[in-house]
């Protein structure tokens, strides 16, 4: 089967959420890749298993995207596409799903078996098995869940594609700055440090941002913490923030209701640090301390700095 | 207010600016001289009109459970609830907007009559009218085209959606909306204002949050920071058991995917305690156990 992965890239690089989809695709079949706009060498996806980029007009909007990425899968007469199912891949893979008549499977989790594919459902606490009804398909994956495939080496060849895409409706007032203090951003992160109420206050977060400086992980926050203001909305991990799966999720002083379990629980491994030797988060974990945070943390951020 | 200016006789208007799904001639605008300048005038929207689209969804403190061979989600006992991306972002910003500028917002759900209730949650919290399609639908595609469908027909200035539901957690069918009605979708927005006749948003993006304009109308997907969570008082309640309730038949739109099994994940194997005095064990263990740093 032919497929087309869309790449998002970096500073001319693939993400790695975009390498993880580009190599699910290359696993599945005869995988071209499409890129919008600049690229670095072939952004690292020769090594992952694309062969040729299609490389298309750069500063596009998602309309724009969509265009692009369906006019590629035309041109190859690929009948799967292939995203991650990060920021940009919420904006457009719905949109080419659209523009190719085709069944959208969102946030694959794991390598296809067969026809079928693998997703999380309700928020985390479920799987399903999930069949294209539809001649195409639209695959978008999750970050940090099929795992990077091994790097070949190999390099992809470039070729411009140009195709029609329509005016730009969408204008950027501001760009972006990085909004994680250099850290990954939390989808993608590979290591998070998370904290609750029991940090009984705003003024106690150097505790926890020295901890992930020593692990080297992007901080996180429970709900309660981020709606009184203590955190920012965007750190808030859960059923009603966002959903990750690090490698590594420590939680200090978050109790663990059934609403944050349902936006961590597919972390790898779980760390619970609390007070309450009750708390129900410790059934959710694979380590855990009873004890208090404030005892706790910088023994622990030592222990790690002594690495 | 939407305040708009043009000077020299030329309009620089969100009306301006005719999206596909807005049919109305722009009625309830009103122009009103400046004072300080005679070719500056601003011109008052009054009506704007969003369509919040809401979801049924299971209450987040539910245990999840399959029936049928695993092949369809055991729904008994369970309390289901307005979407919370829909209901605690989307609407309430939909109404605020409304409730400073004038307008109104629709509510819409493609689902069977067992969507009612929710629906009426939707108005009891301030929306004005609801409309169900009535279909059992099966995947995005098919919410999306109904929506879409139903859109078309009407003056929408935007359309807000939750950023995902907390059951299918696709984050597809806001995409799917705007690609079928040919305008822009803001995934992951986290405010909406009008300025300028313009809609500026915020967006979370990989790299952070992007401040962006859209001239005419758009799908939005809502995420947290939007706005906060309100509760319906009792007058909002008794006000939406006579609030329209409008039932239209569904298009007929076809899923593009199907479900075949529900597994729930593994139990995990039980924690490992390590002493409050000795976190150094805690990363050996991190480190050469479980191999994660």
């Amino acid at each position: 089967m032919k497929c087309i992965a869309f790449i998002q890239t970096k500073g001319g690089q693939a993400t790695k959420a975009s390498l993880e989809a580009a190599g699910f695709a290359a696993g599945i079949g005869e995988a071209v890749a499409v890129v919008s706009g600049d690229l670095d060498g072939d952004g690292g996806l020769g090594s992952v298993g694309i062969q040729r980029v299609l490389q298309g007009a750069g500063d596009l909007d998602d309309s724009q995207l969509g265009r692009l990425v369906s006019a590629a899968a035309e041109h190859e007469g690929a009948s799967l596409v292939v995203c991650a199912q990060d920021h940009l891949g919420k904006s457009i893979a719905g949109r080419v799903a659209v523009r190719m008549n085709a069944g959208l499977i969102a946030g694959v989790t794991v390598a296809p078996d067969g026809d079928n594919y693998t997703r999380n459902v309700f928020s985390g606490k479920a799987t399903a098995q999930v069949k294209g009804a539809t001649d195409n398909l639209v695959i978008t994956t999750t970050p940090n869940a099929i795992g990077m495939p091994a790097a070949s080496g190999a390099t992809a060849s470039i070729e411009a594609f140009d195709t029609e895409l329509g005016e730009r409706k969408v204008d950027i007032l501001e760009a972006a700055s990085p909004s994680t203090g250099g850290r990954a951003p939390l989808p993608e992160a590979e290591l998070v440090v998370s904290a609750g109420r029991g940090m009984k206050g705003p003024e106690n977060w150097g505790l926890i941002e020295d901890l992930a400086d020593a692990v080297g992980a992007t901080t996180a926050c429970s709900r309660p913490v981020s709606d009184i203001g203590w955190r920012p909305h965007h750190e808030h991990v859960g059923q009603t923030g966002i959903a990750i799966r690090p490698n590594l999720y420590i939680a200090v002083g978050i109790s663990g209701a059934i609403q944050h379990l349902a936006g961590v629980n597919g972390s790898k491994v779980i760390v619970v640090i609390n007070k309450d030797p009750e708390a129900p988060f410790f059934k959710a974990a694979d380590y855990g301390i009873v004890g208090d945070a404030f005892d706790v943390v910088p023994k622990l951020t030592e222990a790690f700095k002594a690495l | 207010m939407v305040s708009c200016f043009f000077k020299g006789g030329k309009v620089t208007a969100r009306n301006a600016c005719i999206p596909p799904f807005r049919n109305g001639s722009g009625s309830g605008i009103n122009f009103a001289a400046s004072k300080d300048d005679f070719y500056s005038f601003t011109f008052t929207v009054q009506g704007m009109e969003f369509l919040v689209c809401i979801s049924k969804a299971p209450d987040t403190t539910t245990r999840i459970a399959f029936t049928d061979g695993d092949t369809r989600f055991n729904e008994e006992g369970v309390q289901f609830i307005v979407n919370p991306y829909d209901e605690w972002y989307a609407l309430v910003r939909a109404l605020e907007i409304v409730e400073a500028q004038g307008g109104k917002v629709v509510i819409a759900a493609v689902g069977g009559a067992d969507c009612d209730p929710i629906l009426r949650k939707a108005l009891a919290i301030g929306a004005h009218e609801a409309v169900r399609i009535d279909a059992e639908p099966q995947d995005a595609m098919q919410v999306a085209a109904e929506i879409a469908a139903y859109a078309k027909g009407q003056s929408f200035d935007a359309i807000l959606c939750g950023k995902e539901t907390i059951d299918h957690n696709s984050s597809a069918v806001p995409a799917m909306i705007a690609e079928h009605l040919d305008v822009p979708c803001i995934a992951l927005a986290t405010s909406l204002d009008y300025a300028d006749g313009k809609a500026v948003m915020t967006r979370e993006t990989a790299l952070g949050i992007e401040k962006i304009s859209v001239g005419g109308s758009f799908v939005l997907s809502a995420a947290k920071g939007m706005a906060e969570q309100r509760i319906p008082n009792m007058r909002g309640i008794m006000a939406a058991r006579t609030k329209p309730l409008q039932v239209v038949a569904a298009q007929g739109a076809a899923p593009g995917t199907r479900i075949e099994r529900f597994a729930l994940p593994d139990e995990k194997a039980g924690v490992k305690l390590v002493d409050a005095e000795n976190p150094a064990e805690l990363v050996r263990l991190l480190r050469e156990e479980a191999k994660v740093i």
